[in-house]
């Protein structure tokens, strides 16, 4: 039971990471009906930017700062790879984003080194008790964090006047704009906030077990979780992360014992063969908008 | 003497060579790549090798998300699919580590890795039928992942991560293209061989697209519900394009790494697969000789950022001397050439040569 129960809270902890990511894509799809591949690029560039800044001042201010950069960049990159592909079919600028990202993710990775860099951050590998089983610290730090993020975002979404542009231009660019919101800056800030979503999802991944190159492999399992969710869908994004991780953990811990296959590694294309099964039965996700198309 | 540009049929329009120019310069091209390997050193022409075997795939990519519009991130998996059936067909048939069959007879393996990955490419089919555009991208793009789980853990047939297997053995009525001969060297031979291939192949490709089939997969990319409207059915050639893209992708597999000798299970990840993208995109998306244009691009691109430090001090041929080094600059140069060809020219190279012909048709009138 109580192994059940740590697994559990390290899935939620993964699964918020996920959560997080696939946020960033769901956010630049609803702007600019687009899959962003730089993300994992970005989630990078926050870790790294991090790990530098908490050199030099508190964590948490440290944290606050990359992010700020980080949005920086994202907004930066927008404005000049992607803006001058509006109109043009959306795999081009999709690849575009894969472009983007083996540039960005060179130089990071260059600044990384062959080293494992650490974070500094206050939790490290320390475990708590929670009704007798060991958690980790940094899982249940992940979770709050990404509940209280997620939260703020829904609540800028519904209520905000920026959040309402971002709304309108998702629905109807044409309409938007002839209501008076400037799409272009929907753009800029739907990325801006894409990459700091995708960099504090780094961040909270490299704490404990420190940035290293391969970690940005991570950052695509937030694919899977996306098409579980529904390309369009901000609580799909949510809801999914969190499954794919909680599923990710258990069959982590328990697959080797329905069978030897399960074991090992198994449950690194666990999200991927998930979705393969999710989208034979329901091509659009689990809440994402079915596309009506007039002939 | 007819006319040139007068057309009396549509096959006369369609036909392969249709015009006195192109007949010219394919003869010369052709010339040219048949005296190679007597005038370029034998690492050039391993490259050289290389690249005829990725156009094979470039093409296969192009075929599926080229022309029917498909986009295809799993195109590694069908070439790892291609790669393990030939080597494990042409395998020794002693080895107590590995699968092997024995059989070393270039068709024989060549065909079966198509056909073995081209069934492949038909399991996943109904996925494409079901799915459009990134939605479909993203779960080819899954694939790649299970395949490379799996590959990494079939110890009989791959030899598990960081050993490998030996790939395919080219043999062919008797000669051994792999190991020197008399008359020729290895990359001579071999350099030969994938140059035939790579022609049998794009000329049966080129076929296929100014075929009825070709017209259907164009039907489909451009507006599959108009497609359906106007009778083609849009599951089937759904299915024939990813059949067809798969054998060619199982094929190029089979003899990518006949030139190095050695099959990792690692490297059939998604950065192949966005490198065969880029291929399609660089080259000239729904062209086949862009395709085999993009190809050259790729792979002659790290041969060529390899002779920089040359050029520029600043540049450190290892990374042990700091600074940047070279296998960062060509990553970084393919990640923003990638993105320039994007947004100056996004009909690739093909792009750039069509313009460079039509300057040179007109000159020296502007139109």
């Amino acid at each position: 039971m109580n192994e059940f129960v740590a697994t559990v809270v390290r899935g939620l902890g993964n699964g918020s990471i996920y959560a997080l990511l696939a946020l960033g894509f769901v956010i630049v799809y609803k702007s600019m009906r687009v899959i962003s591949f730089a993300q994992p690029a970005f989630m990078m560039a926050g870790a790294l930017l991090t790990g530098y800044l908490v050199l030099s001042m508190n964590f948490f201010v440290a944290v606050l700062v990359a992010l700020l950069l980080t949005g920086l960049l994202g907004a930066v990159v927008e404005r000049l790879a992607l803006r001058p592909m509006i109109g043009k079919p959306v795999f081009v600028i999709a690849i575009i984003t894969l472009g983007v990202d083996i540039v960005i993710r060179t130089v990071v990775n260059s600044f990384i080194g062959l080293d494992i860099r650490q974070m500094g951050d206050p939790w490290g590998l320390r475990q708590v008790d929670v009704l007798g089983a060991k958690i980790d610290q940094r899982h249940l730090a992940t979770l709050v964090t990404t509940l209280i993020v997620v939260a703020a975002l829904f609540a800028f979404y519904r209520w905000s006047r920026t959040g309402l542009a971002m709304r309108a231009a998702s629905s109807d660019q044409e309409v938007a704009l002839a209501q008076g919101v400037s799409v272009g800056r929907v753009f800029s800030l739907s990325w801006a906030l894409a990459a700091a979503l995708a960099g504090l999802a780094g961040v909270f991944l490299s704490t404990g077990i420190g940035l290293e190159q391969n970690l940005w492999l991570t950052a695509l399992k937030a694919l899977p979780v996306i098409i579980l969710g529904g390309l369009d869908s901000l609580g799909g994004a949510v809801v999914a992360g969190l499954t794919i991780g909680v599923i990710e953990a258990l069959v982590g811990s328990y697959g080797d014992n329905l069978h030897p296959v399960f074991g090992g590694d198994f449950f690194l294309v666990v999200p991927y063969l998930l979705m393969l099964l999710v989208v034979l039965v329901r091509p659009y996700g689990l809440f994402g908008t079915r596309e009506v198309e007039r002939i | 003497m007819s006319r040139p540009l007068l057309y009396l049929s549509y096959q006369q329009d369609t036909a392969l060579l249709n015009t006195p120019g192109k007949r010219f310069w394919t003869s010369v091209l052709g010339i040219v790549a048949v005296s190679l390997p007597f005038l370029l050193t034998d690492d050039l022409l391993v490259v050289l090798a290389t690249a005829c075997v990725a156009s094979i795939g470039a093409i296969g990519l192009n075929l599926v998300t080229g022309y029917a519009g498909q986009v295809s991130l799993g195109h590694a998996f069908f070439l790892a699919i291609g790669a393990y059936t030939a080597a494990a067909l042409s395998g020794d048939p002693d080895s107590t580590r590995l699968i092997g069959f024995g059989i070393t007879s270039v068709p024989i393996w060549l065909l079966a890795a198509g056909l073995v990955a081209g069934l492949a490419g038909l399991i996943v089919a109904p996925l494409a039928a079901r799915l459009r555009g990134l939605y479909l991208a993203v779960v080819t793009l899954g694939l790649v992942f299970i395949g490379e789980h799996v590959f990494k853990h079939w110890r009989d047939l791959t030899g598990g991560v960081g050993v490998g297997r030996p790939a395919a053995v080219p043999e062919l009525f008797g000669i051994q293209f792999a190991v020197d001969g008399s008359l020729f060297t290895k990359a001579q031979k071999l350099y030969l061989l994938m140059l035939v291939l790579l022609v049998i192949f794009g000329v049966l490709a080129r076929n296929l697209v100014r075929s009825r089939i070709g017209r259907a997969l164009a039907a489909v990319r451009d507006r599959d519900l108009a497609a359906e409207v106007i009778g083609v059915d849009v599951t089937r050639y759904k299915m024939i394009a990813f059949a067809v893209s798969s054998f060619y992708a199982g094929v190029a597999g089979a003899l990518l790494y006949v030139m190095i000798g050695f099959v990792e299970p690692g490297s059939f990840n998604l950065g192949m697969s966005v490198q065969y993208i880029a291929m399609v995109l660089i080259g000239g998306v729904a062209t086949i000789s862009g395709s085999v244009l993009g190809a050259l691009f790729i792979t002659l691109l790290p041969r060529v950022t390899r002779e920089l430090p040359a050029v520029l001090p600043f540049i450190s041929s290892s990374s042990a001397a700091g600074g940047i080094t070279v296998f960062q600059v060509e990553t970084i140069l393919y990640g923003l050439l990638i993105i320039a060809f994007l947004i100056f020219e996004p009909r690739g190279l093909f792009g750039i040569w069509i313009r460079l012909r039509t300057y040179w048709k007109s000159w020296p009138f502007s139109h």
